[in-house]
């Protein structure tokens, strides 16, 4: 049997180019499986300060070098340097490094609690904490975001209840999703937080609608989404992207490139020689590229970003370049297919020893300060999770929420098709002899 | 009042709704400037200004999702989908997000938008501008399906779905935007001037959803139909002088069980039919519904006439609509039964 496939014509593959190579496809794959060993010595990241800041009006098509750079303020010495330095008050630096501390406190609650099996599913942001909490700080109380499911940092930066957020993950009586949704996928409009979706990206083109219409109505307002590097390859992200600029909506689009997308690396969402930043270039929208892990840097550029909407010159696009320090989520394996070697060696550091050692150098701080936090945090969230379990945990025997309530609330009024089902669902459990639930 | 064809009626509801509500708001691939390609949106532009009608790239997903996140925001979104043949791309932001905002959200979070588009064939569209995909978003939990049939009930219809809080898919049988087409592709068609549903009046009325109109009252059986098929059937029965009862659903989710069936409880036998194909459409979801509900009233089997399980042909789509012809077959096999 011939290799050559019987859809090629034997013509085209005969006399007219049989000098040349057969076709390869090339399938990219990343550079350290694990057991290998880990070296990123030879990545280029542009030193802290490096990066130039220009003015808000800035056309897009003037800074079409810095989704290629790197905009990062904390220095190795823990230095706030260059351009993009913003003027913080200690106070609002040490509000940050809370807000950072409490997520992986909470975080590290909350994937216990899982693992101990009272709730199905949680998905940590360690490693990623400056992302949501530069820019929840950056942002005004007003600005809405629509989060993906690794923004549990924003609703932490804007002071919501820890109780609510853990009622949420524990699908209990305190739900006021009422157990309807997957755990994480937190919705808090009061906070600015809108109803995670689950379905990647989604959020996207909503976000640059919720923008259209505060511009439409002559707000002040702006919005903020927040998606992976992965699924930046998702239609909705073109979407969003084409619109945005097209309306010129008063939008912050945030891609965090934490380097995987559950086992696929980067370059499986098209990140090899190029930047994800870099997708903005083409449809015209202002964009930079940020480290990630220095939470300065961050709040730096999500104001830069909001000033420019809030002065009517449209939509920025901001890469966080950052590193998921551990699985995608509570399902997953990393060891399964990346090394070992990579969270701690991924040359960003941990950001909120970034944030610490800054604050230390700038003789704002110091370990023993920074060491009663972290316990105060720790017990502020081991007070928050005694509090929500009192209303109890996902349990496949004891329900939390009357069963009728799974019709409910789905239409402003329910058509008679699922009242009917609801009252069959109620005599066939009741039938059954199961007891749902108190009300 | 004032006779008006179903453009005329829709552009009247979209302008009663922006006159009366700052918040809605339309837009879709060449609604703007221009008034879209069947002039449904003529003139709104000028009225009511480019950031209250306007055009948007050719992005259903986008399309949608900023129709969603709009309408989180508190607008009232009504966005055209230029034919229901593109609405696909759009499909995740339909059905996964419009459709379960409230839900998942525990009423936090609202999609009181609504999704206008043309649908079905008959026009020479082949098969990407002729298709009838309601049953599509029919078995989808969280939105509502309307479909007219006629001006007077476009328009209702269309305020009451523009202010509806939930989603609605608004269909809009394209074939009969300018007369009531009859299934004789070979005549010439009427004018709805001739019509008495074409009597419209100017200001704001609603037809509430979840109604069905009983278009003609009858004894010989039940025909359950919506969109153009209401006046193919109502050519079939006048021309062979059949008693037949039809029922014009106008809202498929939620639907009028109700009027259903006392119908069919009444005439014993039921014929269904609809353009779009036929396996897993709506009118087995309708089929399956009468047998559940009247089954010990039924002196026949169910019919269905529908299109065929095939892509919309474009030279043979006489062969493919189902015509005046299928249909008296199937009203003469549940009178024979």
């Amino acid at each position: 049997m011939s290799d050559v496939p019987e859809s090629e014509p034997a013509a085209a593959s005969g006399a007219r180019r049989s000098n040349q190579p057969a076709l390869v496809l090339h399938v990219p794959e990343p550079r350290y499986r694990p057991g290998d060993h880990v070296d990123f010595s030879d990545l280029a990241l542009p030193a802290a300060g490096e990066a130039r800041r220009p003015d808000i009006a800035v056309d897009p098509a003037e800074i079409r070098d810095l989704p290629y750079s790197l905009v990062r303020v904390i220095d190795p010495a823990g230095k706030a340097v260059g351009p993009w330095a913003p003027r913080l008050s200690a106070e609002r630096k040490i509000g940050m490094l809370r807000a950072m501390l409490l997520t992986r406190a909470y975080d590290d609650r909350m994937y216990r609690a899982q693992r101990q099996g009272k709730t199905s599913f949680y998905v940590k942001s360690i490693g990623e904490e400056a992302v949501s909490i530069g820019a929840a700080e950056a942002l005004d109380p007003g600005d809405m975001c629509f989060p993906s499911y690794r923004q549990q940092g924003l609703l932490i930066a804007r002071g919501w209840s820890l109780v609510d957020m853990m009622c949420q993950i524990f699908s209990n009586e305190g739900d006021r999703l009422l157990g309807r949704q997957l755990p994480v996928m937190y919705s808090a409009k009061q906070a600015g937080f809108f109803t995670i979706s689950g379905n990647l990206t989604t959020q996207y083109p909503q976000a640059v609608g919720w923008a259209m219409a505060s511009a439409i109505k002559g707000g002040r307002r702006i919005a903020a989404a927040w998606c992976g590097e992965g699924s930046t390859a998702e239609g909705d992200f073109h979407a969003a992207m084409t619109f945005a600029h097209v309306y010129r909506a008063p939008v912050i689009l945030n891609v965090v490139n934490n380097q995987w997308a559950i086992s696929s690396f980067s370059g499986i969402a098209g990140g090899e020689g190029t930047t994800f930043a870099a997708r903005g270039i083409g449809y015209g929208i202002a964009s930079l590229r940020v480290d990630g892990n220095d939470a300065l840097a961050v709040h730096a550029a999500t104001e830069w970003a909001a000033e420019r909407a809030r002065a009517n010159h449209g939509p920025t696009l901001i890469e966080h370049f950052t590193y998921r320090a551990e699985g995608h989520s509570t399902s997953d394996d990393p060891a399964a297919y990346r090394s070992a070697e990579e969270p701690p060696a991924f040359p960003l550091g941990d950001p909120i020893v970034r944030l610490k050692d800054h604050l230390i150098a700038a003789g704002e701080w110091d370990e023993a300060r920074h060491e009663a936090l972290i316990k105060e945090t720790t017990d502020e969230v081991r007070a928050a999770q005694r509090e929500a379990e009192k209303l109890g945990t996902l349990s496949g025997t004891r329900f939390n929420h009357p069963f009728e309530s799974i019709f409910e609330g789905l239409f402003e009024e329910m058509p008679w098709h699922l009242r009917e089902q609801q009252a069959q669902m109620l005599r066939e459990v009741r039938a059954a002899g199961i007891e749902a639930v108190k009300p | 009042m004032t006779a008006m064809n179903m453009v005329q009626a829709i552009n009247s509801a979209l302008d009663v709704c922006m006159a009366a509500d700052p918040d809605v708001v339309i837009f879709g691939e060449d609604v703007g400037y221009f008034g879209g390609v069947f002039r449904a949106t003529a003139g709104l532009q000028k009225k009511y200004g480019k950031t209250r009608a306007f055009d948007t790239p050719i992005n259903e997903t986008g399309i949608i999702g900023v129709a969603v996140g709009m309408a989180s925001y508190g607008l009232r979104p009504v966005a055209e989908i230029q034919f229901a043949d593109y609405i696909y791309p759009a499909f995740d932001q339909l059905v996964s997000e419009a459709a379960r905002l409230r839900y998942r959200s525990a009423g936090e979070f609202t999609a009181p938008l609504t999704v206008r588009s043309p649908f079905g064939g008959g026009i020479f569209g082949g098969q990407t501008h002729s298709q009838s995909p309601e049953g599509i978003f029919t078995h989808v939990s969280g939105l509502k399906t309307v479909i007219p049939s006629t001006p007077y009930d476009a328009k209702g219809l269309l305020i009451a779905a523009i202010e509806d809080n939930d989603p609605v898919l608004f269909f809009e049988p394209k074939r009969i935007y300018n007369g009531p087409f009859d299934g004789h592709y070979d005549r010439p068609v009427q004018p709805w001037a001739k019509h008495p549903a074409a009597e419209v009046p100017e200001g704001h009325y609603v037809i509430p959803l979840g109604r069905a109109n009983v278009v003609r009252e009858g004894e010989a059986m039940t025909i359950l139909a919506y969109g153009t098929m209401v006046h193919v059937v109502a050519g079939v029965l006048a021309e062979h002088g059949i008693d037949g009862e039809l029922i014009d659903l106008r809202t498929l989710v939620p639907l009028d069980i109700d009027a259903i069936e006392a119908s069919v409880r009444k005439t014993g036998r039921c014929v269904i039919v609809h353009e779009a194909t036929r396996t897993g459409g709506f009118g087995a979801e309708l089929s399956a519904l009468v047998q559940e509900r009247c089954f010990y009233a039924l002196e026949a089997p169910i019919e269905r006439v529908t299109g065929w399980d095939t892509p919309y042909p474009h030279s043979l789509e006489w062969a493919y609509f189902p015509g005046p012809v299928r249909v008296m077959e199937a009203l003469k096999r549940v009178m024979e039964s």
